[in-house]
């Protein structure tokens, strides 16, 4: 049980490539926290620097109170779930979950004890004599994770546990990496660069760009305030419209002459339209034509040309270059491919970014 | 169509037994000839059905040998080169796993260096450096010793490259485990890599083993005292008789147990062998 706390941490490899740009991030006792981003981004290195298996080239990491730059990663107190496991193939289940205790000349009987409790809570007792290389994935998965419990750690680890794993089993593992993080209530850090599992399972999502942090925060506080146009469109799927606006366009009808500079982007989440003809006052509506259709049941995709530019909002839409719009509806029915429809969102769902992408403008 | 295929399977069979024929019928001289009496096979009409001499024979070799060159029973040349093949087996392999362990696992200064140094050795077998080895070896007081004939044999830069190759294929996750599981690089040695090596090792330990047992000119060079013969110089000495009958009897059957060692070793680590050649196990 135990903080961690990261203050302006940064990692330049000797080649003078630096991975991580200064980070600062608090995560408190029993948090789970998601390190999500595009693959390079830095979030494996700024785990693995956690866990110490990387050398922290600037600031400090702090696990529980005490600064841990300079300790080997067995003395840290945490446990490490590795994507591809890293079980050990030559020892038995049991083996690969006691060996770390051994190493710490914990007395037999306890040892048994953890094991044992660990492998009931993963329901992976038949297996425990079996070797790794007899187990399916997810049993493996279970046995990897077996071997953080027993630890009994202050922190947990976690460097995309689930990617090696098939769809189904991966949201199934999802849910009970979850329960079994609330029931342990262990501090926890995980890695990954699926964003629907970094909105489900975090407590505080970080999300990570170029080696830098784009913003740190609740899930869904990032979802529906997005801080730049990186965070729009890479939480959220598929991801958020974005349409470049000149600046007057914005201050005439939605910003109120707050907008400095030339030009801003305009964002929308393909589930915030609603197909009608009616505009929303002080909203927008978009006139597309219909170009390509995906039906996954429960909800259809529609891909949109948009030709005409925005009406309620462009003073001159022919100005506005054109492009693809995509726009989520419920259920199966959609138009027609080719059909000319008009998509209107309301204005407390648009989000308003500078030129560049790097700020937020609240509307 | 099936006539065919009997014709094109007769075919390479009756090639390979005829290669095996051709291999096989020294082989089977030697024993036949062990198992005569000397003066049947001195009178220049070897038979091809086995004597009756056999037990005799094979008796006399390995407890007394011959008295006229080698003055050493066989069984005492066998016990020689036994403790040099072991040695040179188990030297090589300690050597070589140690060394490929540092070279992959451990950053330090002139670790490449390191390695194409050892890399280099594969171009300098003892019949290029003989000179040298034979001049420390004699500086070091290790004439006519288990450790002179040993030693000076067991860096392998083959087994070295053996090791390095597997180990490069485990995976840096397994070593980063162990780091967290609290072991440190020996136990990591000892606990995980030392145990994913042993079919390595085994494929190792045969090719290393015959190498060892095979070896001619350097314990030629080094041992000059009697009790120190390996049985491959053994052989060759009994042969080598002046203004005497060979013994071939004697001769044939050293011969005979020459090859028994390295035949038990292939059979009985046969099935490790090829696992160890083909087989990565992660």
């Amino acid at each position: 049980m135990a903080n961690v706390t990261l203050r302006n941490v940064t990692k330049t490899y000797p080649s003078g490539f630096e991975a991580i740009k200064g980070i600062s991030l608090e995560v408190g006792d029993g948090q789970f926290c998601v390190l999500v981003g595009p693959s390079g981004c830095g979030k494996s290195t700024l785990l693995r620097m956690v866990a110490g298996l990387e050398t922290i080239t600037g600031g400090e990491i702090d696990i529980g109170g005490r600064v841990v730059n300079q300790i080997e990663p067995a003395e840290r107190d945490i446990a490490m779930v590795f994507q591809n496991y890293a079980l050990y193939p030559h020892m038995s289940v049991y083996n690969n979950m006691a060996y770390g205790l051994r190493n710490r000349g914990m007395p037999k009987p306890e040892i048994d004890i953890r094991v044992q409790e660990a492998a009931r809570i993963l329901e992976i007792v038949p297996m425990l004599d079996r070797r790794p290389g007899q187990l399916s994935g997810g049993q493996r998965q279970r046995v990897a994770m077996g071997r953080a419990i027993v630890r009994q750690p202050k922190v947990f680890l976690f460097d995309e546990p689930l990617s090696n794993l098939d769809a189904k089993l991966r949201i199934a593992m999802r849910v009970e990496i979850r329960k079994l993080q609330r029931r342990l209530n262990t501090t926890s850090i995980y890695v990954t660069h699926d964003q629907l599992e970094a909105m489900t399972l975090a407590d505080i999502l970080v999300v990570m760009n170029a080696g830098r942090v784009e913003q740190i925060g609740n899930p869904l506080e990032i979802y529906q305030k997005p801080a730049t146009t990186f965070v729009a469109s890479f939480i959220g799927a598929p991801p958020m419209n974005l349409l470049p606006m000149r600046s007057d366009e914005i201050n005439s009808q939605l910003a109120g002459g707050r907008v400095a500079g030339e030009a801003g982007l305009l964002g929308i989440r393909p589930e915030d339209f609603s197909i009608s003809n009616d505009a929303f006052a002080g909203g927008i509506a978009l006139d597309l034509t219909v170009e390509a259709i995906e039906r996954v049941g429960a909800e259809t995709f529609i891909y949109g040309a948009r030709k005409n530019g925005m009406q309620g909002v462009a003073a001159n839409p022919g100005e506005l270059p054109p492009g693809d719009v995509i726009v989520r509806i419920p259920g199966a029915v959609a138009p027609a491919i080719g059909e000319r429809i008009r998509a209107a969102a309301p204005r407390e769902k648009l989000h308003l970014f500078s030129a560049d992408g790097r700020q937020r403008i609240e509307l | 169509m099936v006539e065919h295929r009997r014709l094109g399977n007769l075919l390479p069979h009756l090639a390979l037994l005829a290669g095996v024929a051709i291999v096989a019928f020294p082989v089977y001289m030697a024993v036949i000839a062990s198992t005569h009496d000397n003066s049947v096979i001195a009178n220049g009409q070897m038979p091809l059905y086995p004597g009756s001499n056999a037990l005799e024979t094979y008796w006399h070799t390995i407890v007394s040998g011959t008295g006229k060159t080698t003055r050493q029973p066989v069984g005492s040349m066998m016990l020689n080169s036994l403790i040099m093949a072991l040695g040179i087996a188990a030297g090589k392999i300690a050597i070589s796993i140690i060394s490929a362990y540092a070279i992959v696992f451990f950053a330090f200064p002139f670790r490449m260096t390191a390695f194409w140094t050892i890399f280099l050795t594969l171009m300098l077998p003892v019949e290029v450096r003989i000179y040298p080895t034979y001049k420390i070896t004699s500086d070091l007081h290790m004439l006519d010793s288990y450790s002179g004939l040993i030693l000076p044999l067991i860096a392998s830069a083959t087994a070295t490259l053996l090791f390095r190759q597997f180990f490069m294929t485990v995976p840096k996750e397994l070593v980063e485990a162990s780091k967290i599981d609290g072991a440190g690089p020996v136990r990591f040695f000892w606990d995980t890599l030392l145990p994913l090596s042993l079919t390595n090792i085994a494929a190792l330990f045969v090719i290393l083993f015959i190498y060892g047992w095979n070896q001619y000119l350097w314990p030629l060079l080094i041992t000059t005292r009697d009790d120190m013969q390996t049985i491959v110089i053994g052989i060759k000495k009994i042969i080598d008789v002046h203004d005497a009958l060979t013994e071939w009897s004697v001769a044939m059957a050293t011969a005979v147990l020459a090859m028994l060692p390295p035949v038990a070793v292939v059979v009985l680590m046969q099935r490790l062998f090829v696992k160890g050649l083909i087989e990565t196990e992660k």
